[in-house]
């Protein structure tokens, strides 16, 4: 009877929910409501923004790195001036032969004649390369004259692909102008880039050097962390015991992946090159110290995967005698496959944009033909990235993002077929 | 024939001592009539791999011995082919000596400095045929020993699965025991050069002085010659890119890009965003640090000047620091989404009933019941952050200065770490040995933060479960 008179007591007069004011309140609920949703919907629009602008800042520079500017030039291939004969340049000595001539004071002759005096500044310091690929595939040529498209110096090449800015020199765009009249001026696309490993000269460089180097390290790293992370994460996910190795094992494996990349570095650094005097700038290495830091990632997928596959199978196949090893070789791994493949691919994408542990262990150096093996001195495509845009030559500011727009299209495949292989053989049980 | 071949080799012959028992163990394996599945104990696949690891096995592990010994066997005969009188007489001519030969015989260099090195490298290249020769004929006697061995237990009583799953076994074990091997080699390599630093530097000096300048003298007398180790200015730069500028970049963008795609959008929305905000954590960081060194940086002095704040550089913390912080945004969205779902879904229909509208749900209910777990995702990006190396190296600059003008330059650990390694490098003086040191430091701050957040992380996810 007490509670009752209580609640009676200190009953009150219903909201009006009309008045003014609380339909002021709901209103002011209703705005922060949609504030907030719009600052979320905001804060990934800036997210997104930011990628695009990336993205864009590096097509908008680098889609001229893989077109050059060329220019006409007729060169007399004088065999006296050039100490040559026919004989010598079919021969096998033929590459000495020509690497002993003047070809390149010739083109620059050349050049000089053709476009007046400062001309053979107008075509780039290696242009004489390519005179000489055309004669050594091509011995008739000797003693004719012939024309030549020779690659542009950095300069004509900006001015041409109208990048110059404020840096321009009125001489060179002067020059260009005239040449384009002329119709002595072409733009077409650089094979070269492709092809070509680093160089001096801007206009000159490739790619492919520092792909190949990438893709030996990336063989490398796979071949080692593969079989050890799939070995791994099947111990510690079916046979493991629980004890205090096994824990140890757990937490080194959940802090090596936390461990920033650079502190790999150090490791290659004073073990792989100072301790068992491995060579510096190999991939050998390189793919060594990315397997270490690539191993992690590759466990702690395989464990997810593996831990998917139901039990049942398992019990299954126990009970119809396999082996514990029989069970996990014919039936639990290649279920678990697929899951593995896909971490896998997710940790080379990782390992093959890595920059800062190959700095440590000398992949930066100036190599300037693709590598041979994995002993051979190699850079790869992200420490290229980083070496062109240290470069103070506008030229190199196109090649630099070219080389980016080159690394994300091969990371996006790699991406891309993770995705597919998830969704076209992983089950769910 | 190089060792290389010889490995080849022993790989061939352990498939045919694999073909062979294949062959012996299926005679034995068909399945006898009156009896239950043949008379053999193990299946034919089984004893053929029992077969090939004995062919194989103890002959390259022997291999692989004898090719860290045979370089210096090879190198002593090179030596020795030479004529008493030529031999060289100190420590650094032999080793001179032998770089030149190494590299005639590889083809990189056509003539050498030193008249002997062709001498030498005629019994260098005598020596390498010899050696090889004996290393091919101890190894094929181990692969014939063992496969005839292996061979003569392929029984049908013989239980060679056993003997198979063991080895395999120890393969699984010696496979997981890479990742404490990695641990220790990291911790014992920054421990061991970094002691030799503290030999020179003393500790306290270098975790609290204020002057970095590692600088070696190239005279004695030369002002500066002793070079300052003072890490503090450092630690600094590191804490204020990596922990502070990048942090008030990452943590509201992130959080309001969690709370949108867990709490707003449609589950369709929310398939095409979040694997378009996990391409930011995709793209390389060297292409972060040259957007941010190319285009954000300029943009950002010219904003400064135009403002007319001092101290504007070229190279400015907050150049590295924003780009950073979204570098960082994905991992702290995916954490904050993690937590958020795991708010058990009754907490959420509660507020939802009382009439709260969602964001009053969301700021009220949601985000402090998911605050330990979004805490943690903010420790693990900072220790992400802190241990970021291209974007400060291309963007941050060098100068080692306690500012907190975000418009100055400043340097960081992992900035400083790449600057003193990749130039000429001496193995014994402080400056190089000082990059080890701050490895150290790295490594433990790193290792502390993820130690700690795992553990906040995972006494949440426990408390709700």
């Amino acid at each position: 009877m007490m509670a009752q008179a209580n609640v009676t007591t200190i009953a009150r007069a219903p909201t009006d929910w009309s008045s003014p004011a609380m339909q002021g309140r709901i209103r002011r609920r209703y705005r922060s409501e949609r504030l907030f949703k719009a600052a979320g919907l905001g804060a990934i629009g800036i997210s997104m923004l930011f990628l695009a602008l990336l993205l864009a800042n590096m097509l908008l520079n680098g889609a001229s790195g893989f077109r050059q500017t060329e220019v006409l030039v007729p060169i007399t291939l004088d065999p006296g001036v050039l100490m040559l004969d026919r004989a010598r340049i079919t021969g096998p000595e033929a590459e000495q032969a020509l690497a002993a001539s003047n070809l390149d004071g010739m083109t620059a002759e050349a050049a000089d004649a053709a476009f007046g005096k400062g001309g053979a500044r107008l075509v780039s310091d290696g242009a004489w390369l390519r005179v000489r690929e055309r004669l050594l595939a091509d011995p008739a040529m000797l003693g004719r004259t012939a024309s030549f498209w020779l690659p542009a110096a950095t300069a004509l090449d900006q001015a041409a692909k109208g990048k110059a800015g404020s840096h321009a020199d009125p001489d060179v765009q002067a020059a260009y102008d005239r040449l384009k009249a002329a119709g002595k001026v072409r733009t077409s696309v650089n094979l070269g880039f492709l092809t070509g490993a680093d160089s001096t000269d801007p206009v000159l460089v490739g790619i492919w050097g520092a792909f190949k180097g990438s893709l030996i390290t990336m063989l490398v790293t796979l071949i080692i962390s593969f079989p050890i992370g799939v070995l791994s994460a099947l111990y510690l996910e079916e046979y493991a015991p629980r004890n205090r190795w096994t824990d140890l094992i757990e937490v080194s494996i959940n802090n090596l992946a936390a461990v920033p990349s650079i502190i790999f570095g150090l490791l290659g650094l004073a073990v792989f090159l100072n301790f068992m005097n491995m060579p510096r700038s190999a991939p050998l290495v390189g793919g060594l110290t990315l397997a270490l830091m690539t191993l992690p990632v590759i466990v702690i997928a395989g464990r997810n995967a593996i831990k998917a596959v139901p039990p049942s199978v398992r019990d299954a196949a126990l009970g119809i005698g396999a082996s514990p090893v029989q069970v996990v070789f014919h039936h639990v791994l290649p279920l678990a496959l697929p899951g593995i493949l896909t971490g896998t691919i997710v940790g080379m994408a990782r390992a093959l944009g890595e920059t800062a542990p190959l700095l440590m262990i000398g992949m930066r150096a100036f190599i300037a033909a693709a590598p041979e093996g994995v002993s051979s001195p190699a850079t790869v495509l992200p420490v290229q990235i980083f070496l062109w845009s240290d470069e103070v030559s506008r030229g190199f500011v196109e090649k630099t993002s070219a080389a980016i727009i080159v690394l994300l299209v091969f990371l996006l495949g790699m991406n891309g077929l993770a995705i597919y292989l998830r969704n076209r053989f992983e089950r769910r049980w | 024939m190089s060792l290389f071949m010889i490995f080849l080799l022993l790989i061939g012959l352990g498939g045919i001592g694999w073909i062979s028992a294949r062959i012996r163990a299926s005679a034995f394996a068909a399945p006898v009539a009156g009896t239950v599945g043949g008379r053999a104990h193990s299946r034919p696949a089984q004893h053929a791999w029992y077969v090939a690891l004995w062919t194989a096995g103890p002959a390259l592990a022997m291999l692989a011995l004898w090719s860290c010994v045979q370089p210096t066997l090879v190198n002593a005969d090179a030596i020795a082919s030479l004529p008493a009188i030529e031999r060289p007489a100190s420590d650094v001519e032999r080793q001179s000596l032998l770089a030149e030969v190494h590299a005639l015989a590889s083809g990189s260099i056509h003539a050498a400095f030193d008249p002997r090195a062709d001498e030498a490298l005629t019994g260098w290249r005598q020596a390498q045929t010899r050696w090889s020769l004996i290393a091919l004929g101890v190894a094929l006697a181990a692969a014939i020993a063992g496969g005839a061995w292996g061979f003569s237990r392929v029984r049908p009583d013989f239980r060679a699965r056993n003997a198979v799953e063991r080895v395999v076994m120890f393969a699984l074990i010696g496979a997981s025991l890479i990742a404490i091997i990695t641990t220790f080699g990291i911790v014992a390599s920054l421990l061991f050069e970094s002691l030799r630093f503290f030999k020179t530097v003393s500790p306290l000096d270098f975790l609290f002085g204020l002057n970095w300048s590692p600088q070696t003298a190239l005279r004695a007398d030369q002002a500066g010659s002793s070079g300052a180790f003072g890490a503090v200015p450092l630690f600094w730069g590191t804490i204020f890119i990596g922990a502070i500028i990048a942090m008030v970049v990452a943590i509201p963008l992130g959080l309001m890009s969690a709370v949108y795609l867990t709490q707003y959008a449609r589950p369709r929305t929310r398939r095409l965003l979040k694997p378009m905000l996990e391409i930011l954590a995709g793209v390389p960081t060297v292409v972060y640090g040259y957007f941010a060194a190319l285009t954000v940086a300029p943009a950002i002095r010219s904003f400064a000047v135009m403002v007319g704040i001092p101290g504007a550089s070229s190279e400015s913390a907050l150049a590295a620091g924003a780009v950073m912080g979204v570098m960082i945004i994905p991992f702290v969205s995916s954490m904050a989404d993690d937590s958020i779902n795991a708010v058990p879904r009754a907490m959420r229909d509660g507020s939802l009933a009382m009439g709260a509208t969602t964001s009053e749900t969301i700021r009220h209910v949601l985000v402090p019941a998911a605050l330990p777990g979004i805490v943690g995702g903010v420790l693990l990006a900072v220790s992400r952050a802190i241990g970021e190396t291209m974007i400060v190296v291309m963007a941050a600059g060098l100068a080692a200065k306690l500012t907190a003008n975000p418009f100055a330059s400043v340097t960081t650990v992992t900035t400083q770490i790449v600057q003193i390694l990749t130039g000429d490098q001496e193995f014994d003086s402080a400056k190089t040995l000082s990059a080890f040191a701050l490895g150290l430091v790295l490594f433990a701050v790193t290792l502390v933060l993820n130690i700690v957040a795992l553990r906040v992380v995972k006494k949440y996810r426990e408390a709700y479960e």
